[in-house]
């Protein structure tokens, strides 16, 4: 830890702060890089601009602050859970999940329009969706249920990588989803709609309160599970409960952006690093740096080559790689100091 | 000028260099490499669709006997062993053919591995009109053709020129957005497909500048708001808007969508000898939404 943490409530605030400033710089990156928004809503000015900013920009920016809280709670939830600094969202394969739902769906895309009809009906991303939870539920099956902790994670990551070599095959057997998987693969905004947004945020909400509601739980976690289990705590249905959480916020998160690397696990770190709260605040405040994170990393994606765009998943990893590893530095720094 | 493809060191022709000894052929891949053979290769092994269609084009087509699991045209190849992809072929299965040469792709890590092998390999890779022509040459120079390759770019010439005349008068100087992928990713005014969209008189709206398959802000397309958009039914989609807030775009509301399916969505996006083709199935659904 480091030696003056800051005050929760503080660190809400710049995130609070952070948040807004972006979202408002979010309405003025577009395809011609930065545009003044002023000037778009002024009464002489271009209707069509008008509408850019309120179609697809807007809803992008505020579809990049959702996910990215999406995943922040859920890296939050499962370091917790897991009570392993290394855990993910994408842990329990819902990750490969997703990209086999989507690899299938868009395969199917191709071929003969009666294959599959169940899946084209879902969409891409009904299948993402059904992907990851899907994924995630199997590993329970595999695990026989969230008790056990190891068996839980190897369970998880058998599935990731089975389900991997499973869409890999799809990817062989139609090589021309190759592009557009990539860009799954490595995340996007760029489809997500005012519709995506209300469903994120509704999503959000839920997760939020539910784990809000059981932050006592992972508290009590952090202690041991023998002391969790001292304290009256009924571990395996809680336990349970948390996973579903996490499940259904990376699935929703994945399912509207992609595979969006690292924020799930940078968030609740970076927050640790900066603060020294309990599991309430931690959750929450997880989630804040999430969403800043991710929306930041899509302003840059966006801006840096418009109108062409990076894929924000490698701008989420390396500016969030790069602030950890200057954070970890600099600890170690002070505590030879 | 007559020749005879089995006997070393008789061929001749204008563009065959004749090299010293044994090698009658010599030829410059993609690469740059110069690859020596001693007579036209009886036996073909083809590891890119494109490639296996320029073979057959020109008239070569019963020497292939191996192709990769994507190549699709002509459908005389469909009964040949499938050796794998075109990265990552099986090369076992290409050194049991027994192949004079193999023709791969640039980016192909087997490449190493089948001259290791003793395989003659040809890398090549088109990617514009140009290329294509020069991908004929360069396999008509490895056939020994006596005509070489002009006879075949001619007619691709030719096929070019009747799409464009195949094109409806309303739609000269439309301004187009080609989809090639889901991204979404823009076939630009340099790429092949950008290339066939000039010659049927349409403007792309995607400049030179942002190369050749940019992945683009979907704000450009709607800010760009072109008359006309194409693309695969996989990237464009049936009937929904492709993406948030491209409802409004002017060929969304006219109509004006030409969405390539099943084995022309497959055509218009091949760098090979059909380019004459796919610029006529571009002009036939330009037809249908300009009537």
């Amino acid at each position: 830890m480091s030696a003056n943490p800051l005050r929760p409530a503080w660190l809400a605030l710049a995130l609070l702060l952070a948040s807004l400033l972006l979202l408002l710089l979010g309405a003025g990156v577009g395809s011609t890089g930065w545009e003044s928004v002023w000037r778009l809503a002024a009464p002489d000015a271009d209707p069509l601009a008008w509408q850019i900013v309120r179609d697809i920009r807007l809803p992008r920016t505020v579809g990049a602050w959702l996910a990215g809280a999406l995943l922040g709670l859920a890296g939050a939830v499962a370091q917790g859970v897991f009570r392993n600094p290394l855990a993910d969202p994408y842990l329990l394969g819902s990750a490969s999940g997703a990209s086999l739902g989507v690899a299938l769906a868009m395969a199917a895309l191709g071929v003969s329009p009666f294959a599959l009809q169940g899946l084209l009906r879902l969409g891409i991303t009904g299948a993402a969706f059904a992907g990851a939870v899907g994924a995630v539920l199997l590993t329970l099956l595999l695990a026989k249920g969230a008790h056990n902790t190891m068996r839980l994670l190897l369970a998880g990551v058998v599935v990731g990588v089975v389900l991997g070599a499973a869409s890999s095959m799809v990817l062989m057997l139609s090589p021309e989803i190759m592009q557009a998987m990539q860009s799954f693969m490595l995340g996007s905004t760029s489809f997500v709609g005012w519709g995506a947004c209300a469903l994120m945020a509704a999503v959000l909400a839920l997760v939020v309160l539910l784990a809000w509601s059981l932050s006592r739980v992972l508290d009590g976690l952090a202690l041991g599970e023998s002391t969790a289990l001292s304290l009256g705590l009924p571990l395996a249905p809680l336990r349970l409960l948390l996973i579903v959480v996490m499940a259904l916020a990376t699935g929703t998160a994945v399912a509207q952006t992609g595979l969006i690397a690292f924020v799930g696990l940078a968030a609740p770190h970076l927050v640790r690093s900066l603060v020294r709260a309990m599991h309430g605040w931690l959750l929450l405040l997880s989630a804040g740096m999430g969403a800043v994170l991710l929306l930041g990393a899509d302003l840059l994606a966006r801006w840096l080559i418009a109108p062409q765009e990076l894929p924000v998943g490698v701008l989420t990893a390396v500016l969030g790689g790069t602030y950890l590893l200057w954070l970890m530095h600099r600890r170690n720094v002070q505590e030879i100091a | 000028m007559l020749l005879s493809a089995s006997l070393p060191g008789m061929a001749a022709n204008a563009q065959v260099s004749s090299a010293p000894a044994a090698a009658a052929i010599t030829l410059t891949d993609a690469r740059g490499r110069a690859v020596q053979l001693t007579a036209p290769p009886q036996r073909i092994v083809s590891l890119l669709p494109s490639l296996a269609e320029s073979v057959c084009a020109l008239g070569a087509c019963t020497r292939i006997v191996g192709v990769d699991r994507y190549t699709t045209w002509p459908p005389a190849l469909a009964h040949l062993p499938r050796l794998g992809g075109n990265l990552e072929p099986n090369i076992e299965a290409v050194v049991a053919l027994r192949p004079d040469v193999v023709l791969i792709s640039v980016a192909s890590r087997a490449i190493g591995r089948l001259e290791a092998l003793g395989l003659k390999v040809i890398a090549l890779e088109p990617r514009t009109h140009a290329e294509v022509h020069g991908v004929l040459r360069t396999l008509a120079t490895m056939l020994a053709l006596p005509q070489g390759a002009e006879p075949v770019w001619a007619r691709m010439e030719q096929g070019l020129a009747e799409a464009a005349r195949a094109m409806p008068a309303q739609a000269r100087g439309q301004r187009v957005y080609f989809e090639a992928s889901r991204g979404p990713f823009a076939a630009g005014e340099n790429s092949f497909i950008g290339e066939t969209l000039a010659r049927l008189g349409l403007v792309n709206i995607v400049p030179a500048a942002l190369g050749p398959f940019p992945r683009l802000n979907p704000e450009y397309v709607v800010r760009a708001d072109p008359d006309l958009l194409m693309g695969g039914v996989r990237s464009l989609g049936e009937s929904r808007e492709p993406y948030p807030g491209w409802s409004a775009l002017r060929a969304m509301q006219s109509g004006r969508i030409c969405r390539f399916a099943g084995a022309e969505a497959d055509l218009v996006i091949r760098p090979g000898p059909r380019i004459a083709e796919a610029a006529m199935a571009m002009a036939r659904c330009v037809q249908k939404v300009y009537p």
